[in-house]
């Protein structure tokens, strides 16, 4: 789960990291109002999405006097933001964090996360910062600075050395440094993140560090024992059908295609979508309902697919275990009942009680386009996507 | 024969009196895989489906000898749950639940290093010997006893597909192993691909993979280097988003690494025989193991 900048700010604020002063504003007027009570100009005014690449793309900007800070502010809020995170649909930008200007010296970069090939805390630092971290580690891996913590131990002392000089960090704010990186790297544990960065990590021209930036991502999975972290989620910056998606327990991402496709199994989900894709359409969808799926929830996937204006056909590959097919058959035709199929559904299905599950299909009485295998079933979709199959009429007759 | 598990492997089901528990322990025993023992605390005396129940893990192996571990117990309490199975003296361990925070995993991970334990999974199927042993959730009639071919793959259901494709071109398995979808995880394909290089029964292996991580990269290393058996490989996630994570949490391509592609040409590189449709998987394992058919 992601959060916006000024609510990582908020929670690195309990960890004694030194964050710059600012307040969020939802208007141009609170902006202004946040603006009066830092005191002093100039002052940033920094759109809050959850998106990298927002100084480039227009989201981050300077205000040297009040007039300048309601325009500003007024013209970033209600904005569509396009940076190079959000995709070409853009982001509404819905609120703004106002922050006081610094006196910068030099920008660092800064990130801890769990790496997934040790096993192990991998904290990432570079004298780079400000920069795009992927570009520094194609380019130039020499400039970025890796240091391991074992989960068993936790962060030590040399830890800290390691990173701190590596960065070529002065004896006037070696200590800083040391606070706050110790600091990040707790709240890290902490709160079960899946990242955390600073980006950039600044040194002003008195000598002090600050988090201009901060991009915090929690483990999903961990979310159970961080009650606190889920108020700030904001369902605006998710897409509508994965938000109601998720409600029904559904794993659900919208993409970009026109074949709509409902799978069991998150690998034989991939492995469906990229079918499609050889077939010669675009997925429009990942969706995975699960080993567990009933009834119910397959009948609820079918509905979010349907809702996808983009949906021109439907694959619902099964391949029935603990799900077994009968339950999915279920599932389709009360979906089918309740919704008005317009478009040609293709259903593969194999595995558990797949007999069972075929005659419910058949006795149903809906026009649907059996397929006997994947191969067939990619055949099926390419017809589709080639426009030889419309309007859900049936090329053939459902097998028995 | 077989890797890691056989018809004299005792099992130990952790979270035997839940409801999945229940109903796979129900399934495995009825393939013929010796389930000896179940573990739920507080509900020790007790009997699940004529299988005696005990507090501790601990318990079980005193009274059972239970060597290995099947773990059905909910993500908030699975990493205890290993630890618990290790500290026993359990030897493989096969941890089928989904959704176990990264953290405790590393932790997990920390602990087994000096343990004389296997771990599979979490988040997998489970690992099958056909005609021997199930030890997981994988439906059993999509599997052919004998063999020559052994099968290694991160996912659950794509794995039955791949299984359900060379069954119906009569090719065997000698074993089956999900090694499972999370980012940190116990045995890898290299530790799959060892045993099946030793195992003199198989003779071909089928190793799927997919986006995330290098896992696949270092599996192809080790292959060229290693493994003289012939491979087939599959990728799944070339349409995947950049940045999105595919339902298995370790299924995210980010920063440019991870992808589809770049797997797929590492393991081409490997001399891995690389399927890229899955329509045509069986065909191809046909023609790559002539010899089995």
């Amino acid at each position: 789960m992601k959060i916006h900048e000024y609510q990582a700010k908020e929670l690195f604020r309990k960890y004694n990291i030194p964050i710059p002063k600012g307040k969020v504003a939802f208007t141009s007027e609170e902006a202004v109002l946040a603006a009066k009570e830092l005191g002093e100009y100039p002052v940033v005014i920094k759109a809050q999405i959850h998106a990298g690449g927002r100084g480039k793309g227009g989201g981050v900007k300077l205000a040297n006097s009040e007039a300048e800070v309601k325009e500003t502010a007024a013209h970033i809020i209600g904005m569509n933001l396009l940076t190079r995170q959000t995709g070409a649909e853009g982001r509404i930008v819905k609120k703004v964090l106002v922050e006081q200007g610094l006196n910068i010296e030099k920008e660092l970069y800064l990130s801890v996360l769990p790496d997934r090939a040790t096993g192990k805390n991998l904290i990432i630092a570079s004298e780079a910062g400000g920069m795009d971290i992927e570009a520094v580690a194609e380019g130039t891996p020499e400039k970025l600075i890796k240091v391991y913590v074992d989960p068993l131990i936790g962060i030590q002392s040399y830890h800290l050395r390691q990173v701190a000089f590596g960065l070529n960090i002065s004896a006037d704010c070696i200590k800083e440094f040391f606070g706050l990186l110790k600091g990040l790297f707790n709240f890290f544990t902490d709160y079960d993140c899946s990242l955390v960065e600073i980006n950039p990590l600044v040194i002003t021209k008195e000598n002090n560090v600050m988090a201009l930036d901060a991009k915090v991502d929690f483990d999903d999975n961990a979310l159970f024992r961080h009650k606190d972290i889920l108020e700030f989620r904001d369902i605006d910056e998710e897409d509508p059908l994965e938000v109601e998606a998720s409600k029904y327990g559904l794993n659900y991402i919208n993409l970009d295609g026109n074949i709509g496709n409902m799978v069991n199994g998150a690998g034989l989900a991939m492995a469906t979508m990229d079918i499609i894709k050889q077939a010669g359409a675009e997925p429009a969808n990942f969706l995975d309902v699960g080993g567990g799926a009933n009834a119910v929830m397959i009948e609820n996937g079918f509905r979010i697919i349907l809702r996808d204006s983009k949906v021109k056909g439907i694959l619902i590959n099964i391949f029935g275990g603990i799900l077994r097919c009968d339950v999915l058959a279920s599932g389709v035709v009360e979906a089918a009942k309740k919704s008005d199929i317009n478009i040609p559904v293709v259903v593969r299905m194999e595995g558990t009680n797949v007999a069972e599950g075929r005659k419910i299909l058949a006795d149903s009485g809906l026009d649907l386009i059996t397929a006997v295998d994947i191969k067939d079933a990619a055949q099926k979709v390419g017809s589709i996507a080639n426009g030889n199959l419309n309007g859900g009429k049936p090329i053939e007759h459902i097998r028995k | 024969m077989s890797i890691f598990v056989n018809k004299n492997t005792k099992v130990v089901v952790q979270g035997i009196t839940g409801k999945e528990g229940r109903f796979h322990t129900a399934q495995c025993v009825s393939y013929g895989t010796k389930i000896v023992a179940g573990v739920t605390p507080g509900k020790g005396g007790q009997n699940a489906d004529n299988i005696p129940v005990f507090n501790t893990v601990a318990e079980a192996v005193f009274n059972t000898k239970a060597d290995c571990s099947l773990i059905f117990v909910p993500p908030q309490f699975a990493a205890d749950a290993i630890m618990e199975a290790a500290d026993a003296g359990i030897e493989m361990i096969v941890a089928i639940t989904e959704g176990i925070p990264i953290a405790d995993m590393m932790r997990v991970k920390g602990f087994l290093k000096d343990k004389n334990t296997r771990l599979i999974g979490p988040n997998c199927p489970g690992i099958i010997t056909p005609g021997e042993c199930k030890i997981g959730i994988m439906p059993a009639p999509i599997h052919t006893a004998g063999g020559p071919i052994g099968v290694i793959s991160r996912s659950g259901t794509l794995t039955y597909e791949a299984v359900y494709q060379l069954t119906l071109k009569g090719i065997g398995q000698t074993t089956c192993i999900g090694i499972g979808g999370d980012p940190v995880n116990g045995t890898n394909f290299i530790d799959c691909l060892k045993a099946f290089q030793k195992d003199p029964d198989t003779k071909g292996i089928v190793m799927v993979g997919e986006i995330g991580g290098s896992a696949e990269e270092q599996a192809a290393e080790f292959i060229s280097s290693y493994v003289t058996k012939h491979v087939v490989g599959f990728i799944a996630g070339l349409t995947a988003p950049a940045g999105r994570r595919m339902g298995h949490a370790g299924a995210i391509i980010s920063g440019g690494s991870g992808t589809a592609t770049g797997k797929i040409t590492a393991m081409k590189r490997a001399g891995i025989n690389v399927c890229e449709n899955l329509g045509t998987f069986g065909e191809l394992c046909a023609e790559v193991f002539r010899f089995a058919v």
